[in-house]
């Protein structure tokens, strides 16, 4: 066996072909990164093309192994972890060679940092349940958030369900990528860049009352700034309507239907499904 | 007077109650409703207060009005204070328009007593109808029921809310009879014993019948006032205790009394509220619902206090030496749940751990154990955590330094506290 670093397209199934092409061809990896992320190097590297039949044997090699583990899979390709590839990639290894009982073991070395990453993801999506702020433009509903981990999948199914007859998009502006949904249709695609629409005089009231509600509802005699902190990480700030300068509680413009504002010009309508190109996380096979 | 100034009336005067979860509750989206209810355990926090505390429901009152004269309250009939009312419409609105922007997962009503609780109970009906029928909201919502509502009443209120709340207020009758003349303890406990009863029909016609009307789902919890009598924690916890073992309560919840008014049969104004205290009446009550323990155990006649220094599950280990060490791959799960540091959490994965193989002290840590507070108490394949020497007397000050950081804004008179001998 020799060793190798294969680079592959970013996508959920171009990582399974890597694996598919580490048993294929006999090889074990040192590495494995994204195409666009890729710095020549003097080790062997193999560009893995991805190829979806290939992708789904791997996967159902996974699941019929442990449904759990493939869910780890799954979810631990969504996470900050940093070398997830490798990380998942050696899960998948030991996966296959001793059989699916360590992963009740979560001290196991191989399987703790992904557990921990998934772990982070979980609780990252569950906060954010909470924390999305959603503004309303012309009766759509538009949020933004800054996730360490790609939370959109995860937060997909809740909001759906909530707002399952609104139309919605959420940015996220870590990943650049947004969730959109109408018509009970949700996708998730790529977004370079987004911009907010100010707020009409409708949606700067409510903004303004919810302020009011947040800052009126703290109890002086308990002012606990540190647990506050605790239990609401100061990056969660940025995107919430409590924590917003005057400006976002500023009408811009008198409220009208119309146009969507916000939503930018060339996003083709949601609800359409994505064609070829980097596919949705999550969406798998 | 324009909404936001009636908003800022009565929101601040409904921050005191302490409940603002929206657990438990079990409504999945419908076609043509807005909403649905959290599906995790704990519920969902769409903010934290400045004072740290959970923000997850509309928490305000119908009104401020109140003809009643509870000496703690300021929203008491003799307090000169400003007063506002809620038209149902007004807060159906501001309910769904944070719902829709995602600020809030429902709403929390309570209100003063206007006119007569069955008065104020009809208007706190008539809102949450309009809610639930007319704006199709299918969101968290938590009703206080007044006592002396009549039932008739309570039961409309059940069958709009996923929650219901009686406040026991104070822990004790005498407590009642001094501070809060107009409320009784059999008035509290109808109402109480009422939603308890009609919630098991509700479940047992669930049953047979999967249209059967849901009275308060999410069940019913209480919130009493800490701190403004002399009551002892003993009292305190075993009271609790009785209520979840005969009322089936979903959560006792516990407020440190803030002074709001200056009265003689009250803590004077510039006594500062007893958030030790509370928390630690917190982590006894969890012990309680979660960790099999008994209020007896943790406390009695001798000592009827809560040792303000160490959580209570440390508390208890330190008098029951003799009960550790725990051996980890062997004790059952309710003895690892007694190790200080080992939670619900850290004592499932042990379990389904050490089925694959021996725990090593090592492992513990990753199995989410804390071990600076569990090291003491436990083994792992017969070893201890290496080089650890302890004596009763540094095993104390060990857990003392363990817990310290992770005290709910320790302020100067409270570390004194912990700097005194004893
Ligand atoms: S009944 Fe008592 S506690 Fe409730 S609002 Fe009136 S005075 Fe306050």
């Amino acid at each position: 066996m020799s060793e190798m670093i294969y680079t592959y397209d970013g996508s959920f199934e171009g990582f399974l072909c890597c694996i598919f092409e580490s048993y294929a061809n006999k090889e074990v990896l040192t590495a494995i990164c994204r195409d666009e992320d890729f710095l020549p190097t003097l080790f062997a590297v193999r560009a893995v093309q991805t190829d979806r039949s290939h992708a789904g044997r791997v996967y159902r090699k996974v699941v019929k192994l442990s449904p759990y583990g493939a869910k780890l899979l799954q979810k631990g390709f969504l996470t900050c972890l940093t070398d997830k590839e490798l990380c998942l990639y050696r899960l998948t290894v030991k996966l296959l060679r001793d059989g699916p009982s360590f992963l009740r073991d979560r001290s196991d070395e191989t399987l703790y940092p992904v557990i921990k990453a998934v772990g982070h993801l979980d609780g990252e999506a569950h906060l954010l349940k909470g924390f999305v702020r959603f503004s309303e433009l012309g009766g759509v509903l538009g949020g933004e958030i800054e996730p360490k981990n790609r939370v959109l999948p995860l937060l997909r199914s809740h909001f759906c369900a909530r707002y399952r007859d609104e139309s919605f998009f959420l940015y996220d502006r870590t990943h650049r990528e947004a969730l959109f949904y109408t018509a009970g249709k949700a996708v998730i695609r790529p977004l370079e860049s987004f911009q907010m629409a100010p707020p009409d005089e409708a949606e700067a009231r409510y903004r303004l009352l919810w302020k009011r509600f947040y800052d009126t509802i703290a109890i002086q005699e308990r002012y606990d700034p540190k647990g506050r902190r605790t239990h609401m990480p100061m990056r969660y700030w940025s995107t919430m309507t409590e924590f917003q300068g005057e400006e976002a509680f500023k009408a811009q413009s008198p409220s009208a239907g119309g146009p969507v504002p916000g939503v930018p010009g060339g996003i083709p309508a949601p609800g359409i499904r994505p064609g070829s190109g980097r596919s949705a996380p999550g969406s798998v096979l | 007077m324009d909404v936001l100034e009636k908003l800022t009336i009565l929101t601040d005067a409904a921050k005191y109650d302490a409940a603002c979860t929206s657990s438990g509750g079990d409504r999945t989206s419908r076609k043509g409703y807005i909403g649905n209810t959290s599906s995790s355990v704990a519920g969902c926090c769409h903010s934290f207060s400045a004072d740290g505390r959970c923000v997850s429901l509309l928490k305000v009152l119908l009104t401020n009005r109140c003809v009643y004269d509870c000496k703690y309250c300021v929203n008491r009939r003799s307090n000169e204070t400003k007063r506002a009312f809620f038209t149902p419409e007004e807060l159906a609105d501001l309910t769904i328009s944070f719902y829709r922007r995602n600020y809030i997962e429902g709403l929390f009503l309570s209100s003063g007593v206007y006119r007569s609780p069955d008065y104020t109970t009809e208007l706190m009906i008539r809102t949450l109808r309009l809610l639930r029928e007319t704006y199709r909201f299918n969101g968290y919502i938590h009703a206080k029921a007044i006592p002396g509502t009549a039932p008739e009443l309570v039961e409309q209120l059940g069958l709009l809310a996923d929650r219901i709340s009686v406040n026991i207020e104070l822990p004790s009758e005498a407590g009642l009879r001094a501070l809060a003349p107009d409320k009784t303890k059999g008035a509290i406990l109808a109402p109480m014993r009422q939603i308890q009863s009609r919630s098991l029909q509700s479940k047992e016609e669930l049953v047979k019948y999967r249209h059967a009307p849901r009275f308060a789902p999410a069940g019913q919890s209480t919130q009493l006032i800490v701190g403004a009598t002399a009551d002892s924690d003993f009292h305190i916890l075993r009271l609790t205790q009785g209520l979840y073992d005969r009322y089936h309560l979903k959560r006792v919840f516990y407020s440190a009394y803030i002074p709001v008014v200056e009265h003689a049969l009250l803590p004077s104004r510039d006594v500062a509220p007893p958030l030790l205290r509370e928390h630690r009446l917190y982590q006894a009550d969890w012990l309680l619902r979660f960790y099999g323990f008994r209020a007896e155990e943790l406390l009695d006649e001798e000592h009827p206090d809560i040792d303000p220094r160490v959580d209570p599950k440390c508390s208890w280990a330190l008098s029951h030496l003799g009960f550790f060490p725990i051996e980890v791959n062997t004790a059952d799960y309710m003895s690892l749940l007694r190790v200080p540091g080992v939670g619900v959490t850290s004592a499932r994965r042990i379990l389904s751990a050490r089925r694959v193989g021996r725990l090593q002290i090592e492992d513990l840590r990753k199995l989410g154990v804390v071990m600076k507070r569990a090291q003491y108490f436990l083994t792992a394949s017969g070893r201890a955590v290496p080089g650890l020497r302890f004596s009763p007397e540094s095993l104390l000050a060990g857990l003392l330094a363990a817990e310290r950081p992770s005290l709910p804004q320790p302020p100067m008179e409270q570390l004194s506290l912990f700097d005194s001998p004893g």
